[in-house]
C-alpha cells in the first residue's frame, strides 16, 4: 500500500470513528451484559462432564467416569428424570394440540363480529388472563376447583353430583393444567392472527362475494390461506420448543399428589439441582434439553422450508 | 351492499353469544375471588359464596393492609418494577439503536453474537453457579441485573426504529447533529408506542416473575410479591389443615387469601387496558421479524 493510500485510510478511519464512536459506546453495556449473563454461564456447562466439587475451579475438575458421560447415563437411568422427560413432552404436546388452535379459532370468530365496540370490549377482556402471573392463576384455580369450597365443585354438588378432584388426581390435573394454559393464552395469542387477517387484501373478499361465496367459504378459502404463513411460523417455534417450556407454570401448579405427571424438566432441575445440590447431573440434563431444543428448531425450520413455506430465518 | 340473509344474521348472533360466553369464562374466576374477599367468614365456611359477596365487609383487606410483611413485599416489588423497567428500556434502546446503522463496522458480527443467545441457553444450574460466582445470590441486584435486557424485546424495538424514515436521520446528520443527539431528539420522541409496549412487557415480566427470587433470593426481606404469594398460598393450605384441629377461623383464611390475590393483581389490571392500542402493535412487530 502506498504511503498516500495509508494516510487516506487513516483519515477515513478517523472520519468514520468521529461519526460512529458514540454507537460503540452505546453498545458497550448491552454487549457486556450478554457476554456476562449469556455467554459466561456456558463455562459452567462443562461440569456436566466433570465431577463437581465446591472448592475446585471448574477448569481443574476431574473428568467424570465413562469418558465424561457418567451423568448423562445416570440421568437416563433415573426414574424421576424419565418421568420429567415424559411429562415435558406430554404437556407440551397437549398444549400444542389444544392450546395452539385456540387463538386461531378465536381470531376467526372475532373477525366475524360486526359490532366494532363489542369486539373491542371482548378483546380487552380476553387479553386480561395474559397479565396474571402463574401464581395468581393457580390461586384462582384453587378458588374455582378446590374439592369442597371451589366454585365449580360447589355448583356440581348443589346439582347433586359428587365433587371432582380437579387438581389432586393425575388425569384431572392434566386437564386443568392444559385448560388454564388455554385460558391464559387464547386472547393474547389471537393478536398476531388478527393483525395478519387485517393484512389480507379486501378485494379478495369482494370478489368471493360476487362469486356467491358465503361466510364460511370465505373463511376457509381466503382468511385461512391468508394467515397460513403466520400459523406456520408460530407452529415451527412451538415445535422447536417441544422439549422446552417455562418453569413458572408447572411449578405453580404442582402439588405432591400429582408429581408423577406434573414434574417437568425445568422443575426437576430446580428440585434436584438447586435444592438437592446435584449440580453435575442437572447440568447434564439442562445441556441435553438445550441441544435437543436447538436440534428440534432446526428440524422444524428445515421441514417447513421443504414444504415450500417461509422459515423463521 | 347486499342485504344479509336470515341464516347470516343467525350466525352473527351465534358469534356474539359465543364471545359473550368466552368473556364470562375470562372474568368469572376474578369475580368469584372478589366475592370471596368481600364476604363474611360465616358464609365462606358454609360454602355459600358464588359470584356475589355475602355479608359484605372489608375486614380481609384491612388485615392485609396491616400486615407488615405483605406491605413490605408490595412496596419493594413496586420499586423493583419501576427500576427494572427504566433500566431495561435504557439497555434495550442502547442495543437496538446502533444496530439500525448499515455502515456500522462489525454490525454483522454483533448481530450473530446477539442471535446465538436466543437459541442456546446454558441452563438453570450454570446460571445459578454464575450468580454464586458474582456474589449476587441473595443480593437485591440479582432481581434487576440478570433480566435487564431481553433480546426479543430488543428486536421489537429495532423493527420499530427501522420503520422510522431514514430521511429524517440523514437530514439531521447533514445539519451536523451527532448520532446520540439524533437518538434523543428524533428517534425517542417518535418511539412512544414501542416504548409504552416494551415498558408494559418488562413491567409485567418483573411484577409476575417469581422464579428468580425463588432460586437466587434467600433473604426474605427481598422476596417479591409473587414469591410471597406463592408461599402464602402453600402455607395457608397448611394453616387450613391446622384449622381442622380448631386453631383459627377457616373462613378468614379463605377471604384473606382472596384479598391478597386481588391486591397483587389490581395494579396490572388497572394499567393494561390503557396501553392496548400500543401493545397490539408491539406484538405484531415482534412476530414479523425481518
Amino acid at each position: 500500500m502506498s504511503r498516500q493510500a495509508k494516510a487516506q485510510n487513516k483519515a477515513g478511519a478517523g472520519v468514520y470513528l468521529k461519526k460512529y464512536w458514540q454507537l460503540y459506546v452505546m453498545l458497550f453495556l448491552p454487549l457486556l451484559y450478554l457476554l456476562i449473563f449469556k455467554y459466561a454461564p456456558m463455562i459452567y456447562v462443562q461440569i456436566a462432564f466433570k465431577k463437581y466439587s465446591l472448592v475446585e475451579s471448574v477448569w481443574k475438575l476431574p473428568l467424570a467416569a465413562n469418558h465424561g458421560f457418567e451423568y448423562f447415563i445416570k440421568a437416563f437411568g433415573n426414574n424421576d428424570f424419565r418421568y420429567a422427560l415424559r411429562n415435558t413432552l406430554t404437556l407440551n404436546l397437549l398444549d400444542l394440540v389444544f392450546g395452539f388452535p385456540a387463538p386461531i379459532i378465536f381470531a376467526l370468530i372475532l373477525n366475524e363480529l360486526c359490532f366494532q365496540r363489542y369486539k373491542k370490549v371482548v378483546q380487552t377482556i380476553a387479553y386480561m388472563p395474559h397479565f396474571l402471573s402463574w401464581v395468581i392463576i393457580y390461586s384462582l384455580a384453587l378458588q374455582l376447583l378446590a374439592p369442597n369450597d371451589g366454585l365449580v365443585n360447589m355448583v356440581i354438588m348443589k346439582l347433586g353430583g359428587s365433587s371432582i378432584p380437579f387438581l389432586n388426581d393425575a388425569a384431572h390435573w392434566i386437564g386443568s393444567y392444559i385448560g388454564f394454559g388455554i385460558w391464559q393464552n387464547f386472547g393474547w395469542g389471537s393478536i398476531v392472527y388478527l393483525a395478519s387477517i387485517a393484512g389480507i387484501n379486501p378485494e379478495l373478499y369482494e370478489a368471493a362475494a360476487v362469486d356467491g361465496a358465503g361466510r364460511f367459504r370465505k373463511m376457509w378459502h381466503i382468511t385461512l390461506p391468508g394467515i397460513k404463513p403466520t400459523i406456520v411460523v408460530l407452529l415451527i417455534m412451538n415445535l422447536g420448543n417441544i422439549l422446552g417450556g417455562g418453569f413458572d407454570r408447572p411449578f405453580a401448579f404442582q402439588n405432591n399428589l400429582v408429581m408423577k405427571v406434573a414434574d417437568v424438566i425445568a422443575t426437576y432441575v430446580y428440585r434436584v439441582g438447586i435444592k438437592g445440590l446435584q449440580f453435575s447431573l442437572t447440568t447434564a440434563v439442562g445441556l441435553f434439553q438445550s441441544v435437543v431444543g436447538v436440534f428440534f428448531l432446526l428440524m422444524a425450520n428445515f421441514i417447513s422450508r421443504k414444504l415450500g413455506e417461509r422459515g423463521i430465518w | 351492499m347486499k342485504v344479509k340473509s336470515t341464516t347470516d344474521k343467525i350466525w352473527d348472533w351465534v358469534f356474539v353469544i359465543f364471545c359473550f360466553v368466552v368473556s364470562l369464562i375470562c372474568v368469572i374466576p376474578m369475580i368469584n375471588l372478589l366475592a370471596k374477599s368481600l364476604s363474611g367468614t360465616d358464609f365462606l365456611v358454609r360454602n355459600e359464596v358464588y359470584l356475589l359477596p355475602k355479608g359484605l365487609n372489608f375486614d380481609a383487606y384491612g388485615t392485609v393492609l396491616k400486615d407488615p410483611k405483605y406491605i413490605r413485599a408490595f412496596v419493594w416489588t413496586v420499586f423493583l418494577t419501576i427500576v427494572c423497567t427504566i433500566a431495561s428500556l435504557t439497555m434495550t434502546t442502547l442495543c437496538a439503536y446502533p444496530l439500525i446503522f448499515e455502515h456500522l463496522k462489525g454490525r454483522k458480527a454483533i448481530n450473530i453474537f446477539i442471535t446465538i443467545t436466543m437459541f442456546f441457553n446454558a441452563g438453570t444450574i450454570p446460571n445459578y453457579l454464575l450468580m454464586q460466582k458474582l456474589h449476587l445470590l441473595s443480593n437485591p441486584l440479582v432481581l434487576i441485573i440478570p433480566g435487564v435486557l431481553s433480546v426479543y424485546n430488543m428486536i421489537i424495538m429495532r423493527s420499530f426504529f427501522y420503520g422510522i424514515p431514514d430521511s429524517l436521520r440523514e437530514s439531521a446528520e447533514i445539519d451536523g447533529a451527532s448520532l446520540f443527539r439524533i437518538l434523543m431528539s428524533i428517534y425517542l420522541p417518535l418511539s412512544k408506542p414501542v416504548m409504552a409496549t416494551l415498558a408494559l412487557f418488562y413491567a409485567v415480566g418483573r411484577w409476575n416473575g417469581y422464579s428468580d427470587a425463588l432460586m437466587y433470593m434467600r433473604d426474605d426481606r427481598f422476596y417479591t410479591l409473587q414469591l410471597l404469594l406463592y408461599n402464602i398460598i402453600n402455607n395457608i393450605n397448611q394453616v387450613e389443615v391446622a384449622t381442622q384441629e380448631g386453631f383459627s377461623a377457616p373462613g378468614l383464611a379463605a377471604s384473606l387469601k382472596a384479598a391478597i390475590v386481588m391486591f397483587s393483581t389490581i395494579p396490572i389490571l388497572c394499567i393494561y387496558p390503557f396501553l392496548q392500542k400500543y401493545f397490539i402493535h408491539g406484538v405484531t412487530l415482534g412476530a414479523v421479524k425481518e
